[in-house]
């Protein structure tokens, strides 16, 4: 992902942060990686934008963190959505949901 | 709940820390971990991994932003900065400080003045439903009440939970030592409950203790009581003679009790009002310098008690028509009558000084903005490196506040003694000046008007420095160019100079007010006159008594060497209390109510009044030793008085009905007008007419009351004050128990009448010359800094043959322009301000135009001046010199 457009990007950040969440939780290198694969190496999160929106997502109550242990038994600081976290992406999937139609249909008309 | 996490985050920083480097150590291995896997040398893998984090400083600050309040570490940062950069300037410090402390110190002195009197509420319980009522034939006329009346308004109304009335007066105390004269106020039982007033100990009056009749019962003072009694409470049930009547002690009223109304005076007695005697008092037609006070009940609005009251005074016309026909109660909050004339000046002042603070404001921001010229460089790296723009406008801010902090933390001490010196300077204009002092509101405001100081002398240069051209500064070594930043300081100075206009106008006119009142003929010569009041020892008898102790201190006093003339004085006295009586001519119908007929101001006196006061004789005689008590009644009409009822006719022979002293006067003169009221308000009064009647045909209804309360005034060789030994004695050969008080010079007492104007005149031309020097300070450093920049150019001019005053005009050009357009805008500016004024002037214009040519001609020249000096510098540039500089 580029820096190009800050607000755009930085919403649509959050939502893909949440949704790889609700799979389970994660560190962030794991989201990191999750989102680049899943998307097919489409979308890549920068480190740079990663760990403020986490801490920012985090202070807002979507996400909590612990330490923990990784697969390869280093210390690593997992994040896992928290109940307002579910709600919220649930939010942002339907505005999602609602801005890919919208522009669909502008595509398909304009 | 965020906001708390972060709050406690800013203060858990260093963990913060820790456990975000971990984080990120983690994420960097892991990637390496990946990029080994790819097949990529461990050294590489490792300085890739790093270089996806980019800049890993501003990664972990905007992370950690996100953890924390940045701005509370970074103010804290800051302010250690902007100490470091301040106290490397002590010059700049210094001046910028003590700038912004006679800004912010005036300012809080001020306010302090406006908390303590405008704002805060009165000091006592529910001080909102507290109302004085006065007795006025018109419309908000405040005159003062008759006895008979109050009581008929303290039984009939619907609307106040008490009524209380008070009437100031003076006894003769005697059996405590040397006897002496003691102020006293005469006060209803209802009094000291309504106002919540406890006693510290005893008891106040009990309503059957206010009536005729009763046992005499007094109150006593705290510190009567400490000094008398040694604040024992054995003080209880001892009594006090007060003009030979024994009266019992029932309790002492609370060291921090104050009143402060027209005709209440703080005593060291008080003695139930419903005791007096005096039987005009108990005359509805007779009003005796009281003053009433009223407590609404819980619920009742001051409009449903005025119109409560108004239908009260119409019963009471209708029961009373000759004393009360026309007669209407007028209703004010008692704040607002208490401290509602002293309202307009101090707001006044308060503006006036805040603009003295907003001119020293400006002067720092002109200085902060030349400063600023070395710092381009410094912040030009510094957004180099990565700070934002809002970044180091906080930080410029945060300098600009501390500076205005320390000025404010300096201005609360001059603050504190400017504030206890103008008290003191100041006499009695001020209602309330005890409950004037530095408290938290005070300090709240000190606080914010640093702050707010500091934001507006940061803030332009701020902004115009956190927006250098990076490229072009870094290149240029720092020198920057300043064309913007010139443009902004000479918008400065315009503004200053606009505002000293307004100021100095402002004074000028306040000045020229009291140069005119100075001028204005009191209607007698003030000079070398000695005015008292004389307390009679109360054993002294019947009328003809009274009368042949007059003529011996009259007697005394003339043999006295340095005297010239004397004259015992009852009734009115000039700028001193006044006595009305209501009259009709001979010859027309007598109005069937009181406030029907005429009134004049009337003065008894003896027949060396004239001599003593210089009031010049118009027609006929004065007063002669021939006009005895038994001898026809002679009056003696001022020529207002003649205007007034006799137009062009000659009034000598006429004759004048005087029903209060069942007396017909024969009119034997006419002499000039005295300027009663002072002699600003004196013309505008609604009595103008005045009389003069000896004070030996005082009828003997009267006398007991005019001999408590007859005052002397003597014509003096040399100064007046000089000859007070020599009176005294003379009156003590004549009775030990005459006793001399409030003794005053006439001049003392105009110069007096005038204080408040004096006051506001002296405070408003300190600020405006505050002004003119600050304006003028920013006007020479803009020029000088002008000049400097300059000297490259003017060498290069001189180099090709400019004359050295062509470079005099040029730099003084530059100032004249911007002094010139700043008088023109302040002229603008005085226009509309100046009309604010308008109700402290006196006999000049709001828009005097000798005044506003005055002042901008004053501030041109003083500004011109302080330009001179930096131009003359210039001219002397000598043009090698000046190219090689560079």
């Amino acid at each position: 992902m580029s820096k190009a457009n800050p607000d755009v990007l930085q919403g649509t950040l959050d939502l893909l942060i949440l949704k790889t969440l609700a799979r389970g939780p994660q560190h962030g290198y794991g989201i990191a990686c999750h989102i680049q694969q899943v998307s097919d190496e489409v979308l890549r999160v920068e480190e740079g934008s990663l760990y403020p929106a986490l801490h920012r997502i985090e202070q807002a109550g979507w996400i909590g963190s612990e330490w923990g242990t990784s697969e390869n038994n280093r210390r690593a600081k997992y994040y896992r959505l928290t109940a307002v976290g579910r709600k919220q992406l649930a939010k942002e999937e339907e505005n999602w949901n609602q801005l890919t139609r919208a522009v669909a249909k502008v595509l398909r008309f304009a | 709940m965020s906001l708390i996490n972060r709050l406690l985050g800013s203060f858990r920083k260093n963990k913060l820390e820790d456990q975000l480097n971990d984080e990120l150590q983690f994420h960097i291995e892991m990637r390496m971990q990946e990029f080994v896997a790819s097949g990529m040398a461990p050294e590489e893998a490792r300085h890739k991994a790093q270089r996806l984090f980019g800049n890993q400083m501003l990664l972990k600050e905007r992370t950690r932003d996100m953890d924390t309040i940045g701005w509370i570490e970074t103010f804290g940062q800051d302010l250690r900065y902007g100490a470091r950069i301040l106290a490397k300037n002590p010059g700049f410090t210094t001046v910028a400080v003590l700038t912004l402390a006679l800004g912010i110190g005036a300012n809080t002195a001020i306010f302090s003045v406006v908390n303590g009197v405008l704002l805060n509420p009165l000091p006592y319980w529910q001080p909102d439903q507290l109302v004085a009522l006065y007795s006025g034939t018109t419309e908000g006329d405040r005159g003062i009440s008759s006895y008979p009346n109050f009581l008929d308004w303290a039984r009939n109304n619907r609307s106040f939970s008490a009524l209380a009335a008070y009437r100031p007066d003076s006894f003769n105390l005697a059996g405590m030592g040397e006897p002496e004269r003691v102020p006293a106020e005469m006060v209803s039982a209802s009094f000291f409950p309504l106002l919540g007033v406890q006693p510290i100990l005893g008891r106040t009056f009990l309503p059957n203790e206010d009536q005729l009749g009763s046992a005499p019962a007094v109150l006593i003072s705290d510190g009567f009581w400490k000094r008398n009694f040694g604040s024992s409470p054995g003080a209880l049930g001892k009594v006090l003679t007060l003009n030979g009547v024994t009266y019992t002690i029932v309790g002492v009223i609370p060291p921090n009790f104050r009143y402060h109304a027209r005709n209440f005076q703080h005593s060291d007695v008080y003695v139930p009002i419903g005791q007096w005697n005096e039987p005009t008092f108990h005359d509805r037609k007779v009003s005796n310098a009281m003053n009433v006070v009223g407590r609404l009940k819980p619920g009742v609005t001051f409009d449903q008690a005025s119109a409560d009251m108004k239908a009260l005074a119409r019963h009471l016309a209708g029961e009373y028509p000759e004393a009360n026909k026309g007669l209407g109660i007028t209703l004010v909050p008692l704040k607002r009558d208490v401290v509602g004339d002293i309202r307009p000046t101090l707001l006044i002042l308060q503006a006036a000084v805040g603009f003295v603070l907003f001119i020293a404001c400006v002067n720092i921001a002109n200085l902060l903005l030349a400063r600023s010229r070395g710092r381009t460089r410094e912040l030009a790296i510094r957004t180099a490196l990565g700070a934002s723009r809002g970044r180091v406008v906080r930080q410029l801010l945060t300098e600009s506040i501390l500076l205005a902090m320390a000025g404010g933390g300096f201005g609360v001490l001059i603050a504190s003694w400017g504030t206890q010196a103008a008290l003191k300077v100041l006499p009695e204009v001020l209602p309330r000046a005890e409950e004037v002092r530095l408290d938290g509101r005070v300090l709240l405001f000190m606080v914010a008007a640093s702050v707010l100081a500091g934001i507006l002398f940061g803030l332009a240069p701020a902004l115009r420095t956190s927006r250098p051209d990076l490229h072009k500064t870094l290149k240029e070594g720092g020198r920057g160019s300043s064309g913007a930043r010139h443009r902004t300081q000479s918008v400065f100075v315009v503004v200053e100079m606009a505002l000293a206009l307004v100021l100095l106008a402002g004074a000028g006119l306040m000045i020229r007010s009291l140069a005119k009142l100075w001028s204005v003929d009191p209607g007698f010569d003030s000079h070398n006159v000695l005015a008292a009041q004389l307390s009679f020892p109360s054993a002294i008898g019947p009328p003809d008594a009274v009368r042949a102790i007059w003529r011996q201190i009259n007697n005394r006093l003339d043999a006295i060497p340095g005297v010239k003339a004397a004259s015992l004085s009852a009734g009115a006295m000039p700028m001193g209390g006044d006595t009305q009586i209501p009259f009709w001519l001979e010859g027309q119908a007598k109005p069937s109510t009181f406030p029907e007929m005429k009134w004049a101001l009337s003065y008894f006196v003896q027949p060396d009044y004239l001599k003593v006061m210089r009031i010049p004789l118009a027609r006929g005689r004065f007063i002669t030793p021939e006009d005895k008590e038994h001898s026809p009644f002679v009056i003696v009409i001022d020529d207002q008085f003649a205007r007034a009822y006799f137009s062009n006719d000659n009034p000598i022979g006429r004759r004048v009905n005087i029903d209060i002293l069942n007396a017909t006067a024969e009119i034997v003169g006419v002499v000039g007008h005295v300027k009663q009221f002072g002699l600003d308000r004196d013309s505008t009064s609604p009595i103008q007419a005045q009389c003069y009647f000896s004070v030996f045909q005082i009828p003997d209804k009267f006398m007991p009351m005019a001999a408590g309360d007859v005052g002397v005034a003597v014509r003096t060789a040399g100064t007046p004050l000089a000859q007070v030994g020599a009176i005294r004695d003379a009156l003590n050969q004549i009775n030990g128990d005459l006793v001399m008080y409030r003794t005053q010079t006439m001049d003392g007492i105009i110069s007096d009448s005038l204080a408040e104007r004096r006051f506001s005149m002296i405070l408003l031309g300190t600020f405006a010359t505050l002004a003119l020097i600050m304006s003028c300070v920013g006007i020479y450093g803009v020029i000088s800094h002008l000049a400097n920049q300059r000297t490259h150019e003017i060498g290069i001019r001189m180099a090709l043959g400019a004359e050295r005053r062509d470079v005099l005009r040029m730099v003084l050009g530059e100032g004249a322009k911007m002094t010139l357009l700043g008088v023109a805008i302040g002229l603008v500016a005085a226009f509309g301000l100046t009309r604010l004024l308008a109700a402290m002037l006196f006999g000049v214009s709001a828009h005097d135009p000798l005044t506003f040519a005055g002042v901008a001609g004053l501030l041109t020249l003083v500004a011109l001046a302080a330009c001179y000096i930096p131009a003359r510098r210039a001219m002397r540039v000598d043009p090698m010199v000046a190219l090689r500089y560079e």
